[in-house]
């Protein structure tokens, strides 16, 4: 078990498994068809992202260094949120990327009823630990639990 | 963050509930970069990146309406990427019962509440809204709201704009108040170069391909590439412009590009040179081997990784007119070597529709009709985003294409083969 402190982007508390992507996580290329097509497990579909291509992304722990590609990503993630197909947390190495935010923030001030912490700054040791399967916990104060 | 006491009046509701969230949202997306502040938007008109009215997008939708029912409307017009479909096209009978039954259901319904909210004009569908013939072009220094990846790079590194990468949504809201949080691209400090990007090839880099390298490679960071002035010169003219289009497109759809600097060529490169470069800047050299080993490195989706392709699209960001006349004279010259009076594969040419009437004024439209190439404004990558197409070998030289599609990438030389004689290559 190993303890990461990170940075508060919106509040929450949960526990999920975790699956890591190594790489930057490209929200339209892992997101869209699986929303599209009424995948409910909200399956990746990232084929330059073989850590989690194919991998169920909805109610998991999505550890990541940050979000890349497409400025649509923001608003995929809303999505996600509005259709309750998001995953149960997003974990950053590294600082917060403008579309990850844009897509937690929207989600935070315009969807009722929804909550997925999102805690940034947490290194790159953190994403060096976590690995598929592990169970993460993510506390008020941005504590990432790792077990 | 700081806000002006007008700014606080509208969070605390004084212009209604509604344009308080808008202010929230944008307080909050400027709190988790530590914005100071926010501050005013200076350009004339801004771009949305959703152009798409998908049925699955329902909720961008609601969103949207909730703002026209509210009454809160921007005071700036804008553009909006391309439209998803075009009956120009080629698309077989059950893709077109998918596009227009399934999955863009909603398009009439969103291109209305398009021009409520404040659309330029019918023609205003186009990733490249900043070319001449369209008129959305910012000016250097000015303050953007914009989304759309491949048309914030583009402002920022060529024209000098400022503007972050903004998600969508974040793009009229943004616009809607007339504010944007002050960090990242849009301040000096966020503007300098992470990264030396020393080109050492024997010939001049193909864009796509340069681009996707230096994107995987610098990620969000800002490079400063050297050397490339050899290949594409000191003006920043059509051929310049067109080339540093795909290459921005790719270095920020690749990775997260928002601007790159070009020596002795983009605006601020000229002027401040390498006094952009950060301190301990790290280094990334390309070589031929280095641009060969990320193109073998793509994967291939394909099932048959050997099939004949079935549709080659070119134009993702949406070609310029110089590109358009260009390649007319390169596929009418390959298709005098290899025999044949037409291509033989279905291609699709996109470009913005202001730019294709401009096209169509020259005589080179008639010329490339000839060749069996079909014209469209259609967003390839909206067309090529559904199972069936998953399933269709589609070749292009658009590496953003490439990314989020299953589409396989080639080279422009290599796409000119295949298109004129024939062969998945």
């Amino acid at each position: 078990m190993k303890e990461f402190k990170g940075r508060v982007v919106t509040p929450g508390t949960v526990t999920a498994k975790a699956v890591v992507s190594k790489q930057g996580f490209n929200t339209l290329a892992s997101m869209q068809m699986a929303l599209q097509f009424g995948d409910k497990q909200t399956k990746c579909g990232d084929q330059n992202n073989p850590d989690i291509n194919g991998k169920p992304l909805c109610g998991a722990a999505l550890c990541l260094p940050q979000t890349i590609g497409s400025t649509t990503g923001g608003l995929v993630l809303y999505c996600a949120c509005a259709m309750k197909r998001q995953p149960a947390c997003m974990l950053f190495a590294n600082h917060i990327d403008s579309l990850a935010a844009a897509g937690a923030v929207l989600a935070d001030v315009w969807v009722d009823d929804i909550t997925m912490p999102v805690i940034d700054c947490l290194g790159d040791e953190f994403l060096d630990y976590v690995k598929d399967g592990m169970t993460v916990t993510v506390k008020e104060d941005g504590t990432v639990v790792v077990e | 963050m700081i806000l002006t006491p007008e700014q606080q009046a509208i969070l605390d509701g004084a212009k209604g509930e509604t344009m308080a969230k808008v202010m929230k949202t944008m307080v909050m997306y400027g709190d988790a970069f530590e914005a100071e502040k926010l501050v005013p938007i200076t350009s004339k008109n801004n771009h949305l990146v959703t152009s798409f009215g998908l049925k699955v997008m329902s909720p961008v939708y609601d969103l949207m309406q909730q703002l026209l029912d509210s009454g809160v409307m921007s005071g700036q017009k804008f553009s909006v990427d391309p439209r998803p479909l075009d009956k120009n096209v080629p698309a077989s009978f059950l893709q077109n019962f998918v596009f227009n039954k399934i999955m863009y259901t909603k398009q009439d319904f969103y291109e209305e509440q398009l021009k409520k909210l404040g659309l330029l004009n019918d023609d205003a569908f186009t990733c490249t809204c900043y070319m001449d013939e369209v008129g959305n072009k910012p000016q250097k220094g000015e303050v953007l709201s914009w989304a759309e990846s491949s048309a914030v790079v583009y402002a920022n590194s060529v024209l000098g704009a400022r503007c972050n990468r903004n998600s969508g949504i974040i793009d009229i809201m943004g616009s809607i108040v007339g504010y944007v949080p002050y960090f990242g691209l849009l301040t000096d400090e966020g503007r300098k170069a992470d990264w030396i990007v020393k080109i050492e090839t024997t010939k001049k880099p193909e864009a796509q391909l340069l681009g996707s390298a230096i994107g995987m490679k610098v990620m969000e960071d800002v490079p400063y590439v050297v050397g490339l002035d050899k290949w594409i010169g000191t003006e920043l003219d059509d051929a310049a412009c067109t080339y540093l289009k795909d290459f921005g497109a790719a270095t920020a759809s690749n990775g997260a590009v928002g601007l790159y600097h070009i020596e002795n060529l983009t605006p601020e490169a000229v002027e401040q040179g390498q006094s952009l470069i950060k301190e301990n800047a790290k280094v990334y050299v390309i070589d031929d081997a280095e641009l060969e080993r990320v193109y073998r490195e793509y994967p291939v989706v394909w099932k048959n990784k050997d099939a004949e392709p079935k549709l080659c699209f070119m134009g993702c960001p949406h070609m310029s007119l110089e590109q358009l006349k260009s390649w007319t004279d390169k596929v009418e010259a390959a298709l005098k070597e290899a025999g044949n009076k037409k291509v033989v594969i279905p291609t699709v040419f996109t470009a913005a529709p202001k730019v294709l009437e401009q096209f169509n004024k020259t005589d080179y439209a008639a010329r490339l009709k000839a060749t069996g190439v079909i014209t469209s404004y259609i967003c390839p990558l909206m067309y090529m985003n559904n199972p069936l197409c998953k399933k269709m070998p589609v070749i292009t030289s658009s590496n953003k294409l490439r990314t989020y599609t299953s589409a396989r990438y080639y080279t422009d030389d290599e796409i000119l083969v295949a298109i004129t004689k024939g062969g998945n290559k």
